[in-house]
């Protein structure tokens, strides 16, 4: 068995593990109580799976036929940046939209800061109006 | 040998798949579907690397950049949308 070989055979094993983490995943995806522990092993396995599923791509495609892929590396790049992006901006929209957290989640400290005792006040006026308060008093110092 | 790893691959792909549509068509919450999405097209994309050592040949690389881009568009559209009923968000006036 050649040296060529030995990298092909070890492509195809990553490849299949990441078959296993994929499965793996999405057991997760369907089991885990509520959005937010979903996200959780939406975009940490399933990350690492499509990773060792183009490494091993990228290795097979090295070996046997001498072909480097810039656009494999692209892509194992883009998606290790991206994945991880996603789900914090889906996480973050599902806690902006009251979705409930799962029975016995523990403390929410996010709660009192984000929407207060008050259900319907709204962040951003706030702040504009800390900023106004700010330029009129720099008008007033003048 | 090396041809069946790579079908015994491709087929846990599909069955990951088909457990995330399961997540797609009952989840409680529009996130949740969101997310669902997102991870199906990332398994495409290690589907259609699979094929395209199978069938030997690199025409199908360029699709998983592309589907990489569009899965992560999509979803940001989506969280856009769910948190703050609209996508393109215009200057106001103060």
């Amino acid at each position: 068995m050649s040296g060529n070989e030995i990298i092909e055979w070890i492509g195809i094993f990553l490849i299949l593990f990441g078959a296993i983490f994929s499965v793996i995943s999405a057991i997760g995806l369907v089991r885990l109580p509520d959005v937010y522990t979903r996200t959780h092993a939406a975009s940490k396995s399933s990350t690492l799976a499509v990773l060792l599923c183009l490494l091993g791509t990228f290795l097979y495609f090295w070996s046997h036929d001498g072909y480097v892929s810039v656009r494999l590396i692209l892509g194992i790049i883009f998606v290790f940046i991206t994945a991880p992006v996603s789900g914090h901006l889906i996480c973050r929209a599902a806690y902006r939209t009251r979705v409930p957290l799962a029975e016995g989640s523990g403390v929410d400290e996010l709660k009192p800061v984000l929407f207060g005792a008050d259900e319907d006040v709204v962040l951003t006026d706030d702040i504009a109006v800390v900023t106004k308060d700010i330029v009129d008093n720099d008008k007033n110092e003048k | 040998m090396k041809e069946t790893i790579l079908f015994i691959a491709l087929a846990l792909f599909m069955l990951a798949i088909f457990l995330i549509l399961y997540r797609v068509i009952v989840g409680p919450s529009m996130p949740d579907r969101a997310i669902a999405l997102d991870t199906i097209g990332v398994n495409f994309i290690s589907a259609i690397a699979i094929v395209s050592i199978v069938l030997s040949t690199t025409a199908y690389l360029e699709a998983i950049l592309i589907l990489g881009i569009l899965a992560f568009i999509g979803t940001i559209a989506f969280s856009k949308y769910i948190e703050r009923g609209d996508i393109i968000e215009r200057k106001r006036d103060n």
